[in-house]
């Protein structure tokens, strides 16, 4: 009992950080085909957002709050450099941009070394976070719990910003036929822009939230980066509910593997899931039917 | 030999509740130039699609004896089924030559594809002369007008020594002479094959078509050869509108004859 | 008509297979004659090394540039074919039924099973053959037949990478953890601290990559080279000529990472040393960057561009190491986005331009078929958007 109340508890904690990480990806890979490997130090970018905001502001409670919004502009705009120096004349070769985009992580990371040093270093988190909660007897780390919340508001955030404002129906719109889309009179360039901007945004936050994981360093986002786009893959391209429960899927799976193997063994050993999911699902949870050939 | 025809029986697709093609009841025997006519959305793509093995169906499709559905796409391709698409699909970077002779090599042993090829098959030669593409043989398909690749499609499939040809709009975009042409190559090839021709083009299929077949709404909307088409009521129906038409009405849209 | 087409094609074919016999033996005099008489022994060895890099881009060339398949876990296979050849070494160093030095030291349980077939070299060398082949050919059936897209495809090897490296790092007393294996003393019985047979290992690999090349030449003038670039070109409309792409893909596949394997294993007594540093997502993804500049549709490019940046990377990372990684991620960023086609696509494009301004059969055929093709400098198209990508 006690076993399952955390490995379960484990799955939804190790779930809502992949969640984190991968949703900005289901975005700009998901909507817009772009495999963006910089989106882990997009991550990386708004972790050291949260270091700079706390050395700055100082006080501990103040400075997390103030991150978040603030790790989502750095990451929105590193996205939307990215995208009008690069990635907008790669549209029609995708795989292409996967190693673009792989270069300039390559670069962030070189630069967060030469600026905050290879050694990993802190971000306390605030008292408020510190701690656990006790619920029915069992106690549960506020830190997991804040990111648990933080995960479920950002889902329900980028839903309904989808669904409710124009932006949303515009890329909607964008992203089922660009070409009607753009006779129709929608701008697919500012489209493309703002897409990217979101997505890589969602990098920053989950940054942030990552520092209340443990110490922070130049290697953060290569962590993540690959976990992040399986999610993507599992979940099926095109909606963000196959990504939020491939996240808690590979979340739980992934922290029972590890209770009953050893975390080595368990990348193996989900990856060669993940491999045989997509010979039932090619197409991931979510298929969306399209009738073009390729 | 006469065994060879395609015997579709209560064919269905359906699409996440839409049915797109909707139980249709479809002989086209060797021999016969049928085409497949219908407003847009109709569901002839979507047959063509299902015979092939693009889209799963239910319901049966038979070619000479044997069950299409079910069966890889690669599979059904290797019994005698080629078919051509809607918009002209070629290998964009290979030239005319190797676009024709993959198109004939689906039998070739693994020996025979591991060696460099040597002069050109004399069946992909004749075919490039019925298409008219010999002078283009070492040209990029890519860089063919859209005519052109139109036309090399058609070479494949003749190569491709399909004894069941299906084809979407082959004439789409084509000049009058060209139409010509391709109409007679069908007829043709239809003398000892089974050929089903999807088209818009009234003119062309008044001209060649031996049998003609109307699809509305995925269902079978009438069938017998092109006058008796022509004449139905019900697809004057479709193509005109719900009431009674005059004979010219009729004539300007289905073509004379009605 | 035709006679004379099939003449004009001759005639390139004839030209190609002549300008492709001398490029072999300037490179085979390149190799053999002057590099050994004017490099120093120790830069012999790194031109070794830099000829094992070169093995897997080959494989790459063929698998990335001709197939389209965005290989990222060819670190994989190399790294297979590696601890392999390293397991055998050391194996062989610690005589009949002896335990190896680093195994002694961390652990009292002896050898584990499945190290013991390798004490026998033969069994080493056919695994070294197969195991990585037939790895690519399970991952690639596996994807290629269940049409699983090609995004798909990469995120997959490199997740395989990544995969590899942790259980590699993972166990340390099977296989050296993050140290990996190194201190070889003896190769099939003869002494790597001996010159001579270090200048024999450089002569081997030489030969090994020349004879690659012959055999991914042959790949690509042959029918099977025409039908894997049509599939990279447009995969389903080869499906419904009666092809199963999947199987023309994974053959391109398999062969690779056989390369990528006899690459490691090379690499393994030539370098001394192997560990999870060689085989992870990072230097997995760095193989692709030479064959990207030297021209990923091109024969020589992969090699020639594979060497270089292995050059480059030995002369600038020992003075300049953070100045090294930047230049690597600018070269990935430019190269990929501007010149797609490489340093080969330089010259090839004004052909094409030339073929097309003058369809003409004669001009045409210039460049026609017979040898590597010199494809324009575009990538297969695909449809824009999440739904098609
Ligand atoms: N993959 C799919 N998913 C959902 N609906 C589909 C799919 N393919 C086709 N349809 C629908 O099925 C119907 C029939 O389409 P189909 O392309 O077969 O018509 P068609 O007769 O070929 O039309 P046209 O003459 O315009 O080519 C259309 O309403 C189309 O929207
Ligand atoms: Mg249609």
């Amino acid at each position: 009992m006690d076993v399952l109340v955390t490995q379960v508890f484990n799955g939804l904690s190790g779930g809502s950080i992949l969640l984190l990480a991968a949703l900005g990806l289901a975005l700009t890979f998901g909507q817009m085909g772009v495999i963006n490997m910089a989106h882990g130090e997009f991550i990386m970018a708004g972790a050291y957002t949260a270091f700079v905001m706390q050395q700055v502001l100082g006080a501990a409670g103040l400075s997390l709050l103030v991150s978040l919004p603030m790790a989502f502009l750095v990451g929105g705009l590193l996205g939307v450099l990215l995208e009008a120096t690069l990635l907008r004349r790669m549209y029609h070769r995708p795989l292409d941009t996967l190693l673009v985009t792989w270069g300039v992580s390559l670069i962030l990371q070189q630069l967060a070394r030469d600026v905050f040093g290879t050694a990993g270093v802190d971000v306390p988190a605030p008292g408020w976070l510190s701690g656990p909660v006790e619920v029915l007897g069992f106690s549960f780390p506020r830190s997991r719990l804040f990111i648990l919340a933080l995960a479920i508001a950002a889902v329900v955030a980028l839903s309904l910003a989808l669904r409710l404002t124009p932006l949303g129906r515009r890329i909607r719109a964008t992203v089922q036929n660009r070409q009607l889309a753009e006779s129709s009179g929608i701008s697919t360039r500012r489209t493309d822009v703002l897409t990217f901007f979101i997505g890589s945004g969602l990098a920053g936050v989950a940054g942030v939230v990552l520092t209340l994981m443990g110490s922070i360093s130049s290697n953060l986002g290569t962590s993540y980066i690959v976990d992040a786009f399986l999610v993507v893959i599992v979940g099926g391209i095109g909606q963000i509910k196959g990504a939020v429960i491939a996240a808690f899927v590979l979340g739980t799976v992934q922290s029972w593997v590890e209770y009953s193997t050893t975390a080595s063994i368990a990348k193996v050993i989900l990856l060669a899931l993940v491999v045989a999911f997509l010979q039932a699902r090619p197409q991931g949870i979510f298929q969306v039917r399209t009738r073009s050939l390729a | 030999m006469n065994a060879d025809y395609l015997e579709l029986t209560d064919l269905t697709v359906s699409f996440d509740g839409f049915v797109a093609v909707d139980h249709v009841d479809l002989t086209v025997l060797q021999g016969d130039l049928r085409f497949l006519i219908g407003p847009n959305g109709a569901g002839k793509t979507t047959l063509i699609d299902a015979v092939s093995g693009l889209v799963p169906a239910t319901g049966r499709a038979e070619f000479g004896g044997q069950d299409l559905l079910g069966r890889k796409v690669h599979r059904i391709a290797r019994m005698g089924v080629g078919r051509t698409f809607q918009t002209a699909t070629v290998f964009e970077e290979l030239s005319v030559l190797q676009n024709l002779d993959i198109a004939a090599g689906s039998g070739r042993s693994a020996w025979t594809l591991l060696r460099r090829r040597r002069g050109v098959p004399p069946s992909v030669a004749e075919a490039m002369e019925t298409v008219g593409l010999t002078e283009l043989a070492d040209t990029p398909a890519g860089i063919l007008a859209h005519g052109q690749k139109q036309w090399l499609e058609i070479g494949m499939l003749l190569v491709q020594d399909a004894r069941l040809l299906m084809l979407d709009e082959p004439v789409a975009g084509m000049s009058g002479e060209e139409k010509e042409q391709t109409g007679h190559l069908l007829r043709r090839i239809s003398a000892d094959t089974t050929v089903v021709v999807v088209e818009h083009d009234m003119d062309f299929m008044r001209a060649f078509a031996k049998s003609v077949t109307v699809l509305h709404a995925g269902k079978v909307l009438s069938e017998g050869s092109v006058a008796q088409v022509q004449a139905d009521p019900l697809v004057q129906e479709v193509y005109l509108g719900p009431g009674s038409h005059t004979a010219e009405e009729a004539a300007i849209v289905l073509g004379e004859g009605v | 008509m035709s006679e004379f087409d099939t003449a004009a094609s001759r005639v390139s074919a004839l030209r190609g297979r002549w300008a492709v016999l001398v490029g072999f033996g300037v490179a085979a005099v390149l190799l053999f004659a002057v590099a050994p008489a004017v490099l120093t022994s120790f830069r012999l060895g790194l031109l070794g090394k830099y000829l094992c890099y070169a093995m897997v881009a080959v494989g790459i060339g063929l698998a990335w540039g001709r197939g389209g398949m965005l290989v990222l876990g060819q670190g994989v296979f190399f790294g297979i074919g590696a601890y392999l050849m390293a397991m055998h070494l050391k194996l062989a160093d610690a005589g009949a039924d002896g335990v190896p030095d680093f195994m002694a030291l961390i652990s009292s349980s002896g050898v584990p099973g499945w190290w013991e077939p390798f004490r026998s070299g033969w069994v080493t060398l056919v695994a070294i053959l197969v195991l990585p082949a037939l790895l690519a050919a399970l991952l690639g059936l596996a994807t290629f037949r269940r049409r699983v897209r090609g995004a798909y495809f990469a995120i997959l090897s490199q997740a395989l990478a990544a995969a590899f490296a942790i259980l590699l790092i993972g166990n340390p007393t099977a296989t050296g953890g993050s140290t990996g294996l190194n201190n070889f003393v003896g190769f099939f019985g003869f002494s790597l601290r001996d010159p001579v047979n270090r200048q024999m290992l450089y002569f081997i690999a030489a030969g090994v990559l020349l004879a690659m090349l012959l055999l991914v030449r042959q790949l690509m003038v042959s029918r099977y080279g025409e039908l894997l670039v049509a599939c990279r070109d447009s995969e389903e409309r080869v499906r419904f000529l009666g092809y199963d792409p999947a199987t023309v893909k994974t053959v391109a596949f398999a062969v690779a990472a056989m390369m990528a394997g006899i690459g490691g294993a090379l690499f393994v007594p030539i370098v001394g040393i192997i560990s999870p540093n060689d085989v992870g997502i990072v230097p997995s993804i760095g193989l692709l960057i030479g064959v990207a500049i030297g021209g990923r549709t091109t024969l020589a490019g992969p090699v020639l561009g594979a060497i270089a940046v292995a050059w480059a990377e030995t002369s600038l990372s020992e003075q300049f190491p953070s100045g090294w990684t930047y230049a690597q991620g600018l070269m990935f960023m430019l190269v990929v986005a501007f010149l797609p086609g490489g340093l080969a696509s330089l010259g090839a494009v004004r052909g094409l331009r030339r073929k097309i301004a003058a369809a003409d059969p004669t001009v045409a055929a210039e460049t026609a078929d017979g040898d590597p093709a010199p494809v324009p400098a575009t990538e297969p198209r695909h449809a824009h958007g999440g739904a098609q990508a």
